[in-house]
């Protein structure tokens, strides 16, 4: 994909999503805040499943960190600022990555993701079971915080996050997109290219492959706090929930759902992931057997996602359109 | 000391449960190099359906002394469902390992709405007639018969798979189709069928464990995703693919979180990862596993 065909994607995909607020009711414009922290995670997800080749299933933990980190610094240590909370709770979670990613990035593929998986889970009984650390299973409060210093004192929770937050959950996305855009077309995002598709031959041109590795997931790591962050201000609670095995599972499946080989499909994928729950949810108590079902036929299938399935239509129509 | 071997005991007996289930996820990936995050899934279907099956022999009056027999068929019973899975896993044979964990999480989703369709969301649980072996007094504290049965059973099920992989004909099939499956095939093996049959009994584990277990504990929604975690361990300590390793990361894992109930609660589930990423690191390959070259 060129930069302008790119480009011309995010702009049209920026519009339509500010326009969001001005046509749905306030409610759903509140429902899609998980989607721009499963849309910013995912970003960094991507970094480590789709460019470096290495599958976490313990992603939740990243998530995790940026929400009991926003629970400790607004809730605990009284910060009222939610810039300062994100770049602090970053931070955190891109040093807290550094030992974790040093241990991980030794191995590839089930292996990985079998350790990934005993960490999230350690970091899920540890926040469980330390009641008086982290409140066990009914987690720790999340106050309200300023955005931008503003109080927007007369806004009500909803009003809040379908109006300003909204916005500002955009203006991250954007900033994460543009991020995580020049990363992975950097001379970096070709090493880890490289890396993914034969490392043995990476190495042999002089990529130190464990630290290119390593510096995928501390990058990762920092914007699935990102994300972790703007959910927990969302939801006003950090709960070990969602650092459960079956949330990282759940971000995979977002992945998969997009299509982990294109920039744009993991946000394609948390965007459809978070309608599809929702509608489903209202219409069914059994939507898990449904998205599992949609999640076996697209691993059957369609394996490149649904970003994949719009790349081929389109192609298939330029042809159609040229002969 | 009699309360230490009560200890004991209790973690040798979920070390029994877990290791019926990682068994089966050991034959599986041994044979189709396939992680079947589903075997949890398994393990909780044969505890509904065995509740099911119990209450329909009871309403025909038939004794309750044949409660582990009615289990056990419970679990060989709910084999059927095997070939159906493995026939959509095929499409994933030989992809990538993504795939394969994403695929079967899929059916560990579908599986956890078709319990809470077919057997509602409350918990469900047997009455108490699994004393009815009695229990056995040793110094102050009582043994119920039926878990040292369980034990006694998943020790015969450890010594009946490893005779039957390495002495009978197609046992040695079996290690050859996991060895070379393009060779095994080129000397006529019906790998296909292998497959099949293999996952198959590694379903027929899974539900069986379940079954066994629930005369003790309740069946709920959760036990799907929370047991497969464990089991997960089991295999990960014990080396993936090795028979001979579920059975010591079993006893690893069941001991420890037996012992850490008792002393230090907090633990019990942190000790079990801190454990897993210790072999992890320090063996790869488990305690059992082949190292990988």
């Amino acid at each position: 994909m060129t930069f302008s065909k790119a480009g011309m994607v995010a702009v049209a995909g920026t519009a339509a999503l500010m326009l969001v607020p001005l046509v749905a009711p306030p409610y759903y414009a509140s429902l899609m805040i998980p989607f721009f922290a499963y849309a910013i995670a995912l970003l960094g997800f991507n970094l480590l499943f789709g460019y470096t080749g290495l599958l976490s299933f313990g992603h939740a933990m990243f998530i995790g960190f940026g929400a009991y980190g926003t629970a400790v610094l607004a809730g605990v240590l009284g910060v009222r600022s939610f810039e300062v909370v994100l770049i602090v709770v970053i931070l955190a979670a891109m040093i807290a990555a550094v030992p974790i990613g040093l241990l991980c990035v030794r191995y590839v593929g089930i292996f990985f993701g079998m350790l990934t998986l005993a960490f999230g889970m350690l970091f899920h009984s540890f926040l469980f079971k330390f009641y008086h650390l982290t409140g066990g299973d009914s987690g720790m409060r999340i106050p309200r915080v300023k955005i931008l210093g503003l109080e927007f004192a007369s806004y009500n929770k909803i009003e809040l996050l379908a109006g300003p937050f909204y916005y500002y959950c955009v203006a991250l996305l954007v900033i994460a997109g543009l991020v995580m855009w020049r990363i992975v077309h950097s001379p970096f995002g070709l090493h880890l290219k490289a890396t993914r598709d034969n490392a043995r031959k990476a190495e042999y041109l002089g990529v130190h492959v464990h630290r290119f590795r390593l510096a995928a997931f501390v990058i990762s790591a920092g914007f699935g706090a990102a994300g972790g962050a703007i959910l927990g201000f969302r939801i006003g609670i950090a709960d070990p929930e969602i650092v459960y095995w079956t949330q990282s599972g759940q971000l995979v499946f977002m992945a998969v759902l997009g299509g982990f080989s294109n920039f744009f499909g993991p946000i394609v994928g948390a965007l459809t992931f978070t309608i599809l729950q929702d509608q489903l949810q209202s219409l069914t108590q059994y939507w898990r057997f449904i998205l599992g079902a949609i999640l076996a036929a697209i691993v059957i299938g369609f394996p490149t996602g649904l970003a994949g399935l719009a790349v081929d239509l389109t192609r298939r129509a330029a042809r159609r359109s040229t002969t | 000391m009699s309360a230490f071997a009560n200890i004991l005991l209790g973690g040798v007996f979920h070390a029994a449960v877990l290791f019926l289930v990682a068994a089966g996820l050991q034959l599986v990936f041994g044979v189709q190099k396939i992680v079947n995050l589903a075997c949890g899934s398994f393990y909780a279907l044969g505890a509904y359906f065995g509740i099911t099956l119990v209450g329909y022999a009871d309403s025909f009056g038939i004794s309750s002394w044949l409660l582990l027999p009615i289990l056990i068929v419970a679990g060989i019973l709910l084999g059927f469902i095997g070939p159906p899975i493995e026939r959509l896993l095929r499409s994933v044979y030989g992809r990538d390992e993504s795939f394969q964990l994403l695929l079967t999480f899929a059916f560990v989703l579908m599986f956890q709405d078709v319990f809470r369709f077919i057997w509602g969301a409350n918990p469900r649980s047997l009455d108490t007639t699994y004393l009815i072996y009695g229990t056995v007094r040793i110094g102050d504290f009582g043994v119920p018969v039926y878990n040292l049965l369980v034990i006694a059973a998943a020790i015969l099920v450890a010594l009946g798979l490893g005779a039957f992989l390495q002495r009978t004909n197609y046992g040695r099939i079996l290690r050859a189709t996991a060895e070379n499956r393009a060779m095994a095939e080129a000397l006529g093996v019906d790998v296909r069928r292998i497959y099949s049959a293999v996952f198959t009994l590694g379903a027929v584990l899974g539900t069986t464990a379940g079954a066994l277990v629930v005369p003790t504990a309740a069946a709920s929604l959760d036990m799907a995703i929370e047991f497969v975690i464990e089991a997960f361990a089991v295999v990960v300590i014990g080396g993936l693919g090795s028979i001979r390793g579920a059975f010591a990361g079993a006893l690893v894992v069941g001991l420890i979180r037996a012992l850490s109930i008792v002393y230090y609660p907090e633990l019990e589930v942190l000790a079990t990862y801190a454990i897993v990423i210790g072999v992890l690191l320090l063996r790869p390959a488990g305690l059992f596993g082949k190292q990988p070259a």
